[in-house]
């Protein structure tokens, strides 16, 4: 591979769309003009688990404007086996309270409502079982964790090895149901016309969702066309195609006219995915250096009765540190809940939580710097599969990041320093994400003024994506980028995976240059035609044949807080994050990505929880005022870097993906540092006031 | 949601019959509560009443030094206001403790005093609530009830009040200019809302009809000595999970005058005349007012996730006092 062209990429750039956004020109789903519009509005199930007895749509019906009630009795009919979470309006089977089981539509989104409030269902209610806990009777061990992981792994003799350990660490972490809250709801608007499906839909991947839709609906694949040019947030939510967009298909298919459907605040908290509540229990077992011997990472989280889910909880514990002696294990529970789902980073983010959590713990009992802990347990080769790094740069980000930080100095001594009535504290995580590619077609086309067009069915969720490939597509092409033209989000366009798994700029732009770069070795050939000329390129092949190494970006995580003595509030002082993702392609929206992550991981830490009803089954504090997120006021300096990093055995951009890894381990870094401020360890998120102030001196 | 119809009154007199001849019709202010309510069929008018555009968006100051601010003074004029921050900055203070900006720029005084609880049960009609739907019983009582009540519930209602407005002119002795069917007449802040007792769908004392007009706060030679302490579950743009308003008057050291009242403890702003009592005509200490503050809070009847509110709301009351005697020139 040679080093691209001095040009776009590693420059600072505006993103491409983002004047469109501000001013409002740029359309999201619902906000395509479409003559002869509808409204849906989806009904929730008022039962936790059950079956549907009898359903009376006759009030909601006589408000004017209202259309059509849709349900499972009278529903257009869709295959089965697809994917039951969208198997939608098809049975009277109740799963979970919250679980769509009617669509009214109406001729004003006022009417819709309130028509879905008037819609009688009556219930056969059974027992229900709701909340995750380690004694769970029917907790069991899936098959794989997901994407495809064996649950359980040993190496060498934990038991053992933790047993003849010097210093031993044996703690139980608890994370809550956490609820992804993008700007943009899940929202659809669908068309049918000649037998033929148009959906403007809010997703992470318009070329899975077209593939769905086609299966449930019966059509080939060219009969559905998915259109998501711009989306307003996913975090993983919208990684699949979700109930909006089937709702509204059923929907637009029953009227006969174009249906929009958008979820309300409240009905994300649910069925469109979360992220598990987990119990981790993580046993380390060292020598008086810290040197870490045995390790073994107990991961129990829950899933629904439709559709298992499991959570990679244990995995990152696999690869990331050293130990001789190694266990993970997950247990999964079927509950009659919705069916979680991805959120940033599933499976790293809360396991790294636990695990670098358990490090701090480990630190202070061996009285190790906690830096310098992790140097110690540093690996050079992969300890889960034995394969070699294309590149790890864990150390460099810990050291780089304590010079930036100024950790140098740090007293260790647990609640040692204050600040009036502020105790102060500091702490570090390490954070590793995979660095996966997947496969992409991508087309280019030269037209004979000298300009191109690159189109890829990329969807850009907000982080900057079209102008990442946009970029790379000009340097590719060795033409100044304001020549190029990219087009992404349209199912129509060449296909490509989802914006998701950090692996989106990876993959796309991996086939973006290799477009690029046969258009350039035909235009070499000879003149283009007036027709302009068109290159189509599949990386399948290629990306089959990648060498089997283990692949990675790094980071560090350094925090300080401030614990009010009075109150037990925490506030951040200062959050910095040092990565090594491999090249940058536009440093303004990787900084982006990276603060975003951090700061979602401080809300994790200490802000958001779903707080579960166990009589009803579902989570009471299910809008913005009462779930809590981080605002700006939050993280008033916060700041990442990133190491420069060439790693040839990535992808042609050499590019690591940086969607992700900024939320991995900054939670713990945050409680380690409320910990170094306090001296309570809570291991329970998130760090709320009221659990720190009954450990806190009384006035 | 429902249909509903809007009409924009001319003054006081003509809001008040639109109200009064329609059962059920609701007054609007800057609509950020009450919207809320309405998209999610908790609150269900045929008719709104917009008050915004009456002639009642004015601070005056009065001749007693004290002010009177009219109903419709949306929340970031009242706080910036200069004779607030001057004669009356406990006010300023409560304000910009809650909400953000943008809501501060849309919500009225009057609005502010009559939001409704943010109790997460009764914001959702899937879910028994005794204050939306007299009799359903309160899913709260025995729910997550971490935010709500430690003071003055009952079994039937264990809501909360979520203003911080409210928590100060409750400690200024502030008192409402009141519009009715039968003519103008007032009523003290510390009056305004009740306790649940078996009633909690009646949150106030206001006859049918009432309007709001205006809030008169009276002159209070110490006002400048205050604070207004809130703890909150992050660092803004939340409601209280408990919070102090104080004014201090030291003679010498001994406590001359006080002022102290809790918010998010109550279904009311809870003006802690105990711990008053305690505090005045005593030699000040942080003692005596954790003392004060434990007389205040003898009555607490925590509930099952909130039995921190009663340290939270003492180690309040402490700072906040210390603070202010503090400060106070000897």
């Amino acid at each position: 591979m040679s080093a691209p062209p001095v040009g776009a990429v590693g420059r600072e750039h505006p993103r491409l769309e983002g004047r469109d956004k501000v001013t409002g020109a740029a359309r999201y789903a619902v906000e395509y003009p479409v003559d002869d519009v509808t409204y849906g509005w989806a009904v929730p199930a008022m039962a936790t688990r059950g079956r549907i007895t009898r359903i009376d749509a006759a009030p909601a019906l006589a408000v004017p404007g209202v259309l059509a009630v849709l349900h499972h009795g009278n529903a257009p009919r869709l295959t089965p086996g697809v994917d039951q979470t969208l198997f939608l309006l098809q049975e009277p089977t109740v799963h979970y309270r919250g679980e769509f089981v009617a669509v009214v539509v109406a001729d004003t989104i006022e009417a819709a409502r309130e028509g879905a409030r008037l819609v009688r269902i009556d219930y056969d209610a059974e027992p229900h079982s709701t909340v995750l806990t380690e004694h769970h009777p029917d907790l069991y061990r899936p098959d794989t964790v997901n994407p495809g992981y064996p649950p359980d792994t040993a190496d060498g003799d934990f038991d053992a090895g933790y047993a003849a350990a010097e210093v031993r660490v044996d703690a139980t972490y608890r994370t809550p149901a956490y609820h992804n809250n993008p700007m943009e709801p899940h929202a659809t608007t669908a068309h049918w016309r000649d037998g033929r499906l148009l959906a403007h839909d809010s997703t992470q991947g318009s070329t899975p969702v077209q593939a769905t839709l086609a299966q449930l609906f019966g059509l080939p694949p060219e009969a559905v066309r998915v259109i998501a040019e711009h989306v307003g947030g996913g975090f993983g939510s919208k990684g699949a195609p979700k109930a909006p967009v089937v709702l509204a298909a059923l929907a637009a298919r029953h009227v006969d006219r174009p249906v929009r459907l958008a979820l309300t605040r409240q009905q994300l908290f649910g069925p469109i995915g979360y992220r598990t509540p987990t119990i981790q229990r993580v046993r380390l077992g060292a020598d008086a250096d810290g040197r870490i011997e045995a390790v073994c990472h107990d991961a129990i989280s829950q899933t629904s009765t439709v559709h298992e889910f499991a959570e990679q909880t244990a995995v990152y514990t696999r690869s990331m540190y050293a130990g001789r002696h190694r266990r993970t294990t997950h247990r999964l529970v079927r509950l009659d809940v919705p069916t979680p789902f991805w959120m940033r980073a599933p499976g790293e983010c809360p396991g790294a939580y636990a695990l670098e959590s358990a490090l701090d713990e480990l630190a202070t009992a061996c009285g190790v710097d906690p830096v310098e802990l992790r140097v110690r347990n540093d690996v050079t080769v992969d300890p889960d599969s034995g394969q070699p790094f294309s590149s790890r740069n864990l150390v460099a980000c810990l050291r780089e990041g304590a010079r930036r930080f100024g950790w140098a100095d740090r007293d260790p001594t647990p609640g040692a320093r204050h600040d009036g009535r502020w105790l102060i504290g500091t702490g570090v995580a390490g954070s590793s994400y995979p660095a996966r590619a997947r496969a992409a077609a991508a087309a280019a086309t030269a037209a004979p003024d000298g300009t191109f067009e690159v189109r890829i069915n990329a969807t850009d969720i907000g982080t900057g994506a079209r102008t990442a490939l946009w970029q790379v597509a000009a340097d590719a092409l060795a033409v100044p980028a304001d020549r190029v033209t990219i087009r992404v989000g349209d199912s129509d366009l060449p296909a490509a995976g989802v914006a998701g798994g950090s692996m989106g700029t990876a993959s796309w732009s991996w086939a973006v240059i290799r477009a690029c770069e046969q258009l350039r070795q035909r235009l070499r050939d000879g003149v283009v035609p007036a027709e302009g000329l068109t290159v189509e390129v599949s990386t399948a092949d290629e990306i089959r044949g990648q060498r089997p190494l283990a692949r990675y970006a790094y980071g560090a995580h350094f925090a300080q807080v401030r614990v009010d003595a009075d109150t037990g509030e925490v506030r951040l002082d200062r959050m910095l994050g040092m990565f090594a993702a491999g090249r940058v392609v536009n440093p303004t929206t990787a900084r982006s990505q990276l603060i975003g992550g951090m700061t979602m991981g401080l809300s994790m830490a200490l802000h958001e929880e779903g707080l579960l009803d166990e009589r009803y089954g579902d989570w009471v504090n299910h809008d913005l005022a009462t779930y809590h997120v981080s605002v700006c006021a939050d993280v008033e300096r916060i700041e990442a870097y990133w190491l420069p990093e060439e790693d040839p055995e990535l992808n042609p951009a050499g590019v690591k993906g940086i969607g992700e890894i900024g939320i991995v381990g900054s939670a713990a870094a945050v409680a380690n540092a409320v910990h170094h401020a306090t001296g309570v360890r809570v291991r329970d998120l998130p760090i709320r006031l009221d659990k720190l102030l009954e450990h806190l001196p009384a006035r | 949601m429902r249909a509903f119809r809007y009409q924009r009154p001319a003054d006081v007199a003509e809001a008040v019959a639109l109200l009064d001849a329609e059962p059920d019709a609701a007054y609007l202010g800057g609509g950020t509560n009450l919207v809320d309510l309405m998209k999610l069929g908790v609150q269900r008018p045929d008719l709104l009443v917009d008050v915004t555009g009456l002639p009642l968006d004015t601070v005056d100051t009065l001749p007693d030094g004290g002010l009177r601010v009219g109903a419709t003074v949306r929340n970031s004029d009242l706080a910036a206001h200069p004779a607030v921050r001057r004669d009356h900055p406990l006010l300023s203070r409560a304000l910009l403790a809650g909400a953000s900006g943008q809501l501060r720029n849309m919500a009225t005084t009057a609005g502010n005093l009559l939001q409704r609880t943010r109790c997460v049960y009764f914001q959702d009609t899937g879910k028994a609530c005794n204050k939306r739907e007299p009799g359903t019983g309160c899913a709260a009582r025995h729910g997550q009830n971490r935010d709500l009540a430690i003071l003055g519930w009952s079994e039937f209602c264990v809501a909360t009040h979520p203003s911080d407005l409210a928590v100060a002119l409750v400690a200024l002795d502030a008192v409402l200019e009141v519009y009715d069917p039968g003519g103008a007449r007032e009523i003290p802040v510390a009056e305004l809302h009740r306790t649940p007792g078996e009633q909690p769908e009646r949150e106030t004392n206001l006859p049918r009809g009432a309007l709001i007009t205006a809030v008169r706060v009276p002159p209070l030679p110490f006002a400048r000595r205050c604070t207004y302490l809130k703890a909150r579950d992050r660092a803004t743009f939340a409601f209280a999970v408990g919070s102090v308003a104080a004014a201090l008057d030291l003679d010498g050291d001994t406590v001359r005058d006080v002022r102290l009242a809790y918010g998010a403890v109550a279904h009311r702003p809870w003006r802690a005349y105990r711990a008053e009592e305690a505090l005045r005509g005593r030699p000040f200490t942080a003692e005596l007012a954790a003392r004060a503050a434990d007389a205040e809070l003898a009555a607490a009847r925590p509930l099952p996730h909130n039995g921190f509110k009663v340290a939270l709301i003492r180690n309040l009351t402490v700072r906040a006092l210390t603070g202010l005697a503090a400060a106070v020139p000897r």
